[in-house]
């Protein structure tokens, strides 16, 4: 393959990289010389990937992650890892072992998150794509705070593989972007069965956005626009979908009553889970080095306490917690009840409406330290934890301002009709642009 | 309600350190978790969950290993093409 | 149950023997590879790689779930068990919890009254193995430990017996019978080292319950086992407690000593699998086609071939030794079966154990035809003998390899024809050599026949039939009475 070199050193004034790549080959492909940043916990080979922590610091990854691959076939120039939350465990990559990321809409502001590194370098014009991940919300909280585009695919449409686990059956690797046509077009790339990840589907996306809702029917969720909405963000969604009703669709109002227990359900799921898939970290095979002179226990509980911050200790004790003997039935098994419910919840609306919108986040960004409590952070994923929890798409596209801040349209689908979401968004941007 | 000696025996569970200083604060914010989590008592029912891609397998084929020096690559100590770890007592 | 009564229930770990590991493509030949070879990021636990399934591994476990006569659940997942050590390289070690691939089923096993009993089985189920861990250094340098990880991956196989069994011998039988089993059906390769390891669960009846952990060879079971009875027994007749506890058996000394470990009081935090999807296999298991298995080898053994009960056990109690004696017999079935079930049964395996040779190196003709000749009766069975450990002992020594034909002629051990001069003077000259034996002869003590008999037989290399020797020597003996 013929190799060629782009040369990245921008001006990054948000810290919105953690790795540059200051000479990135690339070839020929649907992405050929496109500048594609790709967020830290994702697997590059020979590109240092920490996931925002000290545990990992210095670890370069002997392989790719299968999007990386992808990626790098269809001829993109990888030019550089993104800051994160640190494994994914934040809304405002103020958790970030190696400083946060500004917005570029407001340098007081937070991008939001996990994935805010990769919503600033778009939205700072560092780049043009970008990959994040989304496991509560990780790419669509920072595309609606930044003012971008961003989409978490249907649960197992693109490999997990290479991306470091934080809650394996709820998080996607997924495409961010300045407009819905990019974000389409690295899902194209991206998208599609993975031998080695054994919970994708073999559903490719070969899609090209259609901007078309005529006849579609568009559920709107009380719950969306509840109590903990700010009004202002509720009213200028509510534009928003008054102008897909222009275009042709109708709204349904409804009502997803297993949302009283999603957060709950997601909290305890992905804290049992990166309870345990973080617990690899010990020192030994990578990492900043296990004291060799520590009995061994010793030597793995300072790694771990010296390596995480804060909040990743904090939701490794919760799962550790959820999980352990007599607790199990009471948090666990009840959230995957609770999950089910949802998708229960989801189904039975999509034999009616073809779409559910709704705002991305309940606010716009906060400031930088605004949310110190984790408990009243959790609580600003409410809006985006249910298409996690189910399994579907749902994409983030601007759609106004509030205070100068931009303000996230959320649209979901059913499962496997990523198309039909991207249409919708497609079809918004197009009218509104 | 959990006490600050559950979050001890919780951080010996997970072999993770908390810093004594950080100790009140973790069991408050913790409780406060906690409560939150509770909502789930009312969930009801035993919903079986959707098992739709099951007998997902491959064949016994074997693939290229790594080669040692990138096993070895990214440990910090090793002997003899052995990985050095702390001994457990 | 009596009193005292040995309660004894088996955790039997054997190492499925396909060709890649149980998750990922790396090869499970590492045994004479140097350390960390056979790894990749999956077995390696890198951040960020997926297990993927055996096909193999799970179809290999099938057939051991069927021959055992299990039922194959409609639904089975894969779980983490959560724990840190540092062979476990991803600290969880993907096995099968509350939903296993197999539940209930038995084996058939000798008991200890004579007899077959059934030993009911638990469950069955899949799980990787973890790496390997090797202790170094001392007290002054500092101990740390080096990790092999080319064993992190390899498929295990896990049978749980029920507490039936009534001693360390029945554990025994049971442990081999689950071995010949395994190697019948072909998913099982004894011979590589440590592809077993066995936990033992042993009470006396009314007492508390000891786990002995961690044993790697079927001799070690009884020995631990029975080190156990004795320990557990001595306490009690102290009258003191059976403490409920785990201990680990020490090869080399025999005993077994507590484990005051943490992992004793592990919470394994078990959950499902997230990136494994659940296995609807119970559909296959009537695909599955059984070869032939122990029992039904052994039966058709005394059936086919007339052998004893013994010695139908005996050597369908090895596939190797089952399939070696078929290929002896081949030939002529009906007349050489017997012979060959007794030498190969009560000679060469006894033989062969004490060079700790291994019988793929005996060559199959070879044998073949010294039972040929035996059966001939042209030399006597110590002649036999004597051949067979010249053969064996040129193989293990990798020497050239005289047919038997070759070593009787070069070592003169053909039976004479009628010609009884030469034992007649072999007579003459041990009686001559041994007048004391003689004396003693009168006297009726009756060692002394046996010394000249064995005098005898030295000076004749063992040509002589020994029951005709017998016979000329006291014909020689009373006429010397005068």
């Amino acid at each position: 393959m013929e190799a060629h070199e782009l040369s990245f050193e921008p001006d990054d004034p948000y810290n919105a990289f953690l790795a540059v790549c200051k000479k990135a080959s690339y070839g020929k492909g649907k992405l050929a010389g496109i500048a594609v940043a790709v967020k830290d916990n994702i697997s590059t080979r020979g590109i240092e990937t920490t996931c925002a922590s000290k545990i990992l610091k210095g670890y370069v990854p002997p392989y790719d992650a299968h999007a990386v691959e992808l990626l790098r076939q269809s001829g993109a120039a990888i030019v550089g890892k993104t800051n994160m939350d640190e494994f994914g465990m934040g809304t405002t990559t103020e958790n970030s072992a190696f400083g946060p990321t500004l917005n570029p809409c407001d340098t007081s502001r937070v991008p939001g998150g996990s994935s805010g590194g990769s919503a600033a370098a778009v939205a700072g014009n560092m780049v043009r794509m970008a990959l994040g991940t989304d496991t509560g919300g990780s790419i669509r909280c920072p595309a609606a705070f930044c003012g971008i585009v961003g989409l978490k695919p249907t649960y197992g449409r693109v490999s997990r593989y290479g991306l470091i686990a934080y809650a394996n059956s709820l998080e996607q690797i997924g495409p961010m972007g300045r407009n819905v046509s990019d974000v389409s077009t690295l899902l194209q790339v991206i998208a599609g069965k993975d031998r080695r990840d054994s919970t994708t589907y073999d559903r490719p996306y070969t899609h090209t956005p259609v901007a078309d809702v005529k006849g579609l029917k568009i559920g709107i969720p009380q719950e969306y626009f509840g109590e903990g909405v700010d009004p202002k963000v509720a009213g200028v969604v509510k534009t928003a979908i008054s102008r897909l009703k222009e275009l042709g669709a109708t709204t349904v109002p409804c009502s997803v009553p297993s949302m009283k227990f999603a957060l709950a359900a997601y909290y305890v799921t992905c804290t049992c889970e990166a309870s345990s898939n973080l617990a690899r970290f010990d020192g030994v095979r990578y990492g900043p080095a296990a004291d060799i002179k520590k009995s061994w226990h010793d030597a793995y509980r300072e790694v771990r306490r010296a390596g995480f911050g804060a909040e990743v200790r904090r939701r490794i004790m919760l799962g550790t917690f959820a999980l352990s003997s007599g607790y199990y039935g009471k948090y666990y098994s009840k959230a995957q009840v609770a999950r089910e419910n949802v998708k229960a919840d989801f189904a039975r609306l999509f034999s009616d409406v073809d779409l559910i919108a709704g705002p991305t986040m309940p606010t716009i960004a906060f400031r930088l330290k605004e949310k110190s409590d984790p408990l009243s952070m959790y609580l600003s994923d409410i809006l985006t934890v249910p298409a996690n929890l189910a399994g579907i798409p749902a994409i983030s596209v601007p759609c106004g301002k509030v205070d100068s801040m931009p303000v996230g349209l959320q649209i979901m689908g059913r499962p496997f009709e990523d198309e039909r979401v991207i249409d919708t968004a497609y079809a918004y941007e197009q009218a509104v642009r | 309600m959990v006490t600050e000696k559950d979050v001890e025996h919780i951080a010996e569970l997970a072999d993770i350190g908390i810093n004594t200083d950080e100790m009140g604060t973790f069991t408050h914010q913790f409780n406060a978790i906690l409560n939150y989590f509770d909502v789930l008592d009312q969930v009801n029912g035993d919903t079986t969950v959707t098992r739709d891609l099951t007998n997902i397998m491959r064949e016994d084929v074997v693939e290229p290993s790594l080669p040692r020096d990138e096993v070895l690559r990214n440990a910090a100590a090793q002997e003899d093409g052995f990985i050095k770890a702390p001994r457990v007592m | 149950m009596a009193e005292d009564q040995v309660i004894v229930g088996l955790e039997v770990h054997c190492q499925l023997d396909t060709k890649s590991k149980l998750f990922c493509g790396c090869s499970t030949d590492y045994r004479s590879d140097g350390p960390n070879t056979h790894v990749c990021p999956v077995c390696l636990g890198l951040p960020g790689a997926m297990p993927v399934l055996n096909k193999q591994s799970i179809e290999y476990a099938m057939k051991v779930a069927k021959a055992l006569n299990c039922t194959v659940l409609h639904e089975s997942e894969f779980s983490r068990k959560n724990y840190f050590y540092p062979d476990l390289d991803k600290a969880y070690q993907i096995t099968q919890y509350d939903k296993p691939l197999a539940e209930g089923g038995y084996l058939e096993i000798e008991s200890d009254e004579g007899g077959e009993k059934r030993v009911q089985l638990t469950r069955i189920h899949v799980e990787e193995d973890p790496g390997r861990l090797v202790h170094m250094g001392n007290a002054e340098r500092g101990k740390y430990s080096l990790v092999d990880y080319n064993r992190a991956g390899i498929p295990l196989i896990e049978i749980v017996s029920e507490p039936d069994m009534r001693s360390p011998k029945e554990a025994r039988k049971f442990l081999n019978k689950l071995r010949a089993t395994l190697e019948y059906l072909s998913v099982f390769d004894s011979e590589k080292e440590g592809s077993l390891r066995v936990d033992a669960n042993i009470s006396i009846k009314g007492n508390e319950r000891v786990e002995v952990k961690n044993i790697t060879s079927y001799k070690g079971v009884e020995k631990a086992l029975t080190y156990e009875v004795t320990r557990q027994k001595n306490l009690i007749r102290r009258g003191q407690r059976i403490e409920r506890e785990t201990r680990h058996f020490i090869e080399s000394t025999g005993i077994t000593q507590s484990s005051r470990s943490k992992e004793q009081e592990h919470d394994y935090r078990y959950f499902p699998e997230p990136d494994l999807r659940p296995l609807h296999v119970q559909s296959w298991v009537e695909g599955i086609v059984l070869p032939e298995l122990p029992d039904a080898r052994r039966e058709r053994f005394i059936t086919q071939y007339g052998c004893s009960l013994n010695h139908a056990r005996t050597l369908t109690g090895e596939l190797k030794l089952a399939d070696f004696f078929e290929k002896v017999v081949v030939a002529d079935p009906k007349g050489l079966s017997t012979l060959a079930a007794t030498w190969i049964a009560d000679t060469l395996i006894g033989e062969l154990n004490y060079r700790s040779m291994n019988l793929d190196i005996v060559n199959v003709a070879g044998f073949t035809e010294l039972i040929g000749i035996l059966k001939m009766g042209t030399i006597t069975d110590k002649s036999g003998i004597e051949v067979l450990r010249v053969m064996l002992d040129q193989r293990m020594k990798n020497e050239p390899a005289e047919t038997p034909a070759a070593i009787i002629s070069r070592l003169n051990l053909a039976k004479t024809a009628g010609d009884n001069s030469a034992i007649i003077t072999a007579i003459e000259e041990a009686i001559t050599e041994n007048p004391k034996a003689l004396e003693d002869y009168r006297a009726g003590k009756g060692g002394a026949l046996n010394f000249l008999v064995g005098q005898t037989m030295k000076k004749t290399r063992g040509k002589a039939d020994p029951g005709e020797l017998n016979q000329m020597l006291v014909e020689a003996l009373k006429k010397k009475e005068a």
